[in-house]
């Protein structure tokens, strides 16, 4: 019998086969994938914030705890859970060696990623190469590694685990486990069940794009929960970024974002504008926009430049409907021509003269309008126009399983003692809500490590830890 | 995936060929990703872009080194519906590249069928050199003693070999040439000349661009293609080294061979052709068990024979020199110069040529760092 089952083949799921296997147990993984698709969400990250007091190898300046702290907090409005969220941020100061150890290589700072490269330090390749990596650390460590080995249900005596049960009829017995399956975000219909009916009448959840793997049905989740786990979390949180519309339904990654946003307006259905798109920055725009669009009706809206905006924003991967007018550009987007402009003319006269620069938070905004555009408002005139469709697109859910600073899960109230949890699955015990870029990966490979660590100890072999 | 591929293309594609059009496609999803911007200096110069015409697509074919990274860290690699493979798509362009540039252009035919093509010319080369051997023998009646020149006199060598080794450079350099006009729009500084010769000698894009070096039959990376390409091409370079001082030995100090095994043209011959040999045999294995989704499979014909090619000629002229007093040698002789004249005959049109096109893009890419870009992208 092996020591330690760890169930799930991303980023947490590794870290903590790797920990369980350097504290000497034996370690079988289960991942619902088969090879080609293994990895999660894992793979298609791209940094991991860190903590540092100084300079260091690829991070810039200094991001102490407290700012990271701070950052966390703004974020989650205080659904967070301190010592938790202390745990990962320390952590992620130091990991980074230990992830080196296993082949992971970070990249020097990039000119596009520089104003990132105080806070994130970014993967060599991305996160499938340093999921990569730790898979062949792990083959080579003798982890046992299982393909296309989804498990449906857990099965428990006394709030100890005792064996797995996987959809093709397999029983894995082993002496502790983690669970590191990941969210429940592909899970169309659980997402469905969660959001209802909106005020329009539709379900919103049918119009949602899946950023990341089809392989987080929230099986296990669903499972752990009914058979009496904690939870956390509410099932309408997650992190939802406006991806392009045309973007497949699942594993779209990152390159489907639409980052334009902030440079021109942006209309619902309607052809109504709905939000500031001048509030803030990349980040937190980034991760505020898939709701906004989510409360619009159809989930759909159209982020509308002209062309004194290309070359400002990153490439896009689907190109913009190119319009020479107004109502054409109308026309091949579905809008009502007279509305569009009308919205286009109200916005145009409410911008003010400034400096503009996409850089900081500048002069250029509206006056007398609702809702306002506070930063870099200047006015859609110079043919030709684009417009770029959006829709929600979901990174992952926060609902998850309660821990605590020893990772472990809790069954009524009571703490399991060889039954342990990381990642997605236990995050929103720190992300209530919100996001702030990097924090999966922290969090993922702070508590995939504890939990390693703790089920190789449940099993008989080294030393426990609390953090 | 085909409605993927109609709205990323969308109508770009004038002027261009399917493997520059599946470039295109492929640039513009990493260039809204750009995760492997560490690797090398592809990606980096991408994002100068925005949109890329048939010039960059060329350019960038040559700037990338096949090293595979990019393919087995990307996250929209087959079986993802975006069915990214960034070596394969540069390797069919990159052949593309070699066939429109040759000169004369016609002749840009022969890297179709590649391997034939070589094979081709060796034997005729061996048949000739054959004859020749013959030819001359009639007449004359002399003793070998290890005298290659008694087979073949000098000046018919340096006649022979002159004609096509000029021809084979003639026809490079223009291929270069033309190559440099269309991607490029400047000229070159010394400092830019000065990295592109050093990333060129070093090979420094096989590293991998975290020095762990480059991808082979799967993920994990190994610095024995670039250590195998330096023992290539060093080898090949000291081998060309020994022949230029044998020549001026001739010409200049009037010493005839054959040389002592402690002259300089003999030792700088035999540690070449030790690294010509080493070279191509560690290339050919790890050709052999390369990942079928590197590169281009209509290739490898063309790879191995160039490799073997570099092999026989090493392997044989080392027999020369261990065998060149036996009764063996005017028949090691024409299987060498062979092989050689194989060689010469055809460097424009064979895989030696991306060497040549890889020092123009790196050239081009050492340049094009030194401009300040136009875009001004806010945001990560
Ligand atoms: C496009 C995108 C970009 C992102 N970028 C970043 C970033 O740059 N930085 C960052 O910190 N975070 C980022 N994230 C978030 C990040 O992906 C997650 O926080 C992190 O990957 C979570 O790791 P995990 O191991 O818990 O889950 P995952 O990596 O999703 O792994 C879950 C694993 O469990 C397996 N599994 C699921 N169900 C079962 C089952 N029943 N049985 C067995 N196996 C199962 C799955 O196949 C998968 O391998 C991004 C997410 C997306 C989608
Ligand atoms: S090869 Fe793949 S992961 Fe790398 S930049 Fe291109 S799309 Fe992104
Ligand atoms: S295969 Fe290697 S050299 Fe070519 S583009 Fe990819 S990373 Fe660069």
């Amino acid at each position: 019998m092996t020591d330690v089952l760890v169930i799930g083949g991303g980023n947490a799921a590794l870290c903590a086969a790797l920990m369980a296997r350097e504290s000497g147990a034996s370690v079988t993984l289960l991942e619902s994938a088969p090879k080609e698709w293994r990895g999660g969400n894992s793979s298609h990250t791209r940094n991991i914030r860190c903590m540092h007091e100084e300079p260091q190898d690829v991070l810039l300046e200094s991001y102490p705890e407290d700012e990271y702290w701070q950052d966390l907090l703004k974020v989650t409005g205080g659904l967070t859970n301190e010592p938790l969220a202390r745990i990962a941020i320390r952590e992620s100061a130091t990991c980074r060696t230990w992830m080196q150890k296993y082949g992971v290589h970070f990249q020097a700072p990039l000119s596009g990623t520089l104003h990132l490269s105080r806070t994130n330090a970014f993967f060599m390749g991305g996160g499938k190469a340093l999921v990569n990596a730790y898979y062949r650390s792990a083959e080579k460590a003798g982890i046992d590694i299982q393909y296309d080995s989804e498990v449906t249900s857990i099965e428990l005596s006394d709030k100890q685990f005792v064996a797995a049960h996987l959809k093709d009829g397999r029983r894995i017995a082993a002496k502790s486990c983690v669970l590191a399956a990941g969210g429940f975000e592909s899970n169309i219909e659980w997402q469905r069940e969660a959001w209802g009916i909106d005020e329009h009448g539709v379900s919103p959840a049918d119009n949602f794009l899946i950023r990341g793997t089809t392989f987080n049905k929230g099986v296990l989740l669903k499972h752990m929960i009914a058979a009496g786990a904690d939870q956390v979390g509410d099932p309408t949180q997650a992190h939802m970024a406006a991806i392009d519309a045309r973007s497949p339904l699942y594993d779209g990654g990152i390159c489907t974002r639409i980052d334009c946003v902030s440079l021109g307006i942006v209309v619902n259905k309607h052809a109504k504008r709905f939000y500031d798109e001048g509030e803030d920055f990349w980040p937190k725009r980034y991760a505020i926009w898939g709701r906004l669009v989510a409360q619009q009706p159809d989930q759909i809206a159209y982020s509308i430049i002209d062309s004194k905006s290309i070359g400002r924003f990153m490439p896009p991967v689907f190109s913009g409907n190119e319009s020479n007018s107004l109502d054409e550009l109308a026309s091949k987007l579905g809008l009502d021509a007279e509305v569009l402009k009308n919205t286009v003319q109200e916005f145009n006269a409410a911008c003010k003269p400034g400096e503009f620069d996409h850089t900081t938070l500048d002069n250029c905004h509206t006056e007398g309008i609702a809702p306002e555009k506070t930063h870099w408002a200047t006015t859609i005139e110079v043919p030709p126009f684009y417009g770029y469709p959006l829709r929600p697109g979901v990174t992952f859910t926060y609902l998850g399983l309660k821990t605590d600073e020893t990772s472990a899960i809790f069954l009524n109230g009571t703490r399991s003692n060889n039954l342990f949890v990381a990642g997605e699955m236990m995050a929103g015990n720190i992300l209530g809500k919100g996001y702030t870029a990097g924090i999966g990966m922290a969090i993922g490979t702070a508590f995939g490590r504890i939990a390693g660590r703790n089920a190789a100890f449940a099993a008989g072999n080294e030393s426990r830890c609390n953090s | 995936m085909q409605q993927l591929n109609d709205l990323i293309q969308e109508a770009r594609l004038t002027g261009m060929s399917d493997q520059e059009g599946e470039v295109d496609r492929i640039m513009t999803i990493c260039n809204a990703c750009r995760y492997c911007e560490g690797f090398c200096a592809v990606f980096p110069a991408m994002t100068r872009r925005l949109q890329f015409n048939k010039a960059d697509i060329n350019y960038l074919a040559n700037l990338c080194h096949n090293c595979g990274a990019c393919l087995h860290s990307c996250q929209y690699a087959p079986p993802n519906e975006f069915a990214v493979n960034v070596p394969q798509a540069m390797a069919a362009v990159r052949q593309e590249t070699y066939v429109e540039y040759a000169w004369p252009k016609s002749f840009g035919r022969l890297y179709k069928n590649n391997g034939v093509i070589v094979a081709l010319a060796c034997s005729l080369a061996l048949a000739f050199f054959l004859w020749l051997s013959t030819a001359l023998r009639e007449n004359s009646n002399v003793t070998l003693d290890g005298n290659f020149y008694a087979v073949f006199p000098h000046n018919v060598l340096v006649l022979i070999f002159g004609a096509v080794f000029s021809f084979s450079i003639l026809a490079l350099g223009i291929g270069f040439y033309n190559f440099w006009r269309n991607i490029s729009k400047t000229g070159a500084s010394i400092a830019a000349i000065g990295e592109s010769a050093h990333d060129a000698l070093t090979m420094k894009y096989l590293d991998g661009g975290h020095g762990e070096g480059c991808n082979n039959e799967d993920d994990g990376f190994t610095l024995w293609r670039k250590r195998f390409h330096h023992f290539t091409f060093y080898g090949f370079m000291l081998c060309f080294a020994s022949t230029s001082v044998a020549t001026l030995y001739h010409y200049v100090l009037k010493l005839d061979a054959p040389y002592a095994f402690n002259s300089l043209p003999v030792i700088l011959g035999t540690v070449g052709g030790l690294g010509l040999l080493i070279g191509p045999i560690g290339l050919l294995f790890l050709n052999l068990r390369r990942n079928p989704l590197h590169g281009d499979a209509r290739q490898k014909p063309m790879d191995r024979a160039f490799i073997l090619l570099l092999f026989l000629i090493s392997l044989s002229g080392l027999f020369l020199l261990v065998l060149r007093e036996s009764a063996l040698m005017s028949y090691l002789l024409i299987i060498h110069l062979g092989f050689v004249m194989g060689l010469f005959l055809t460097m424009p049109y064979g895989k030696f040529a991306h060497g040549i096109y890889r020092m123009a893009a790196l050239l081009k890419n050492a340049v094009e760092k030194r401009q300040p870009s136009t875009l001004k992208l806010g945001s990560d």
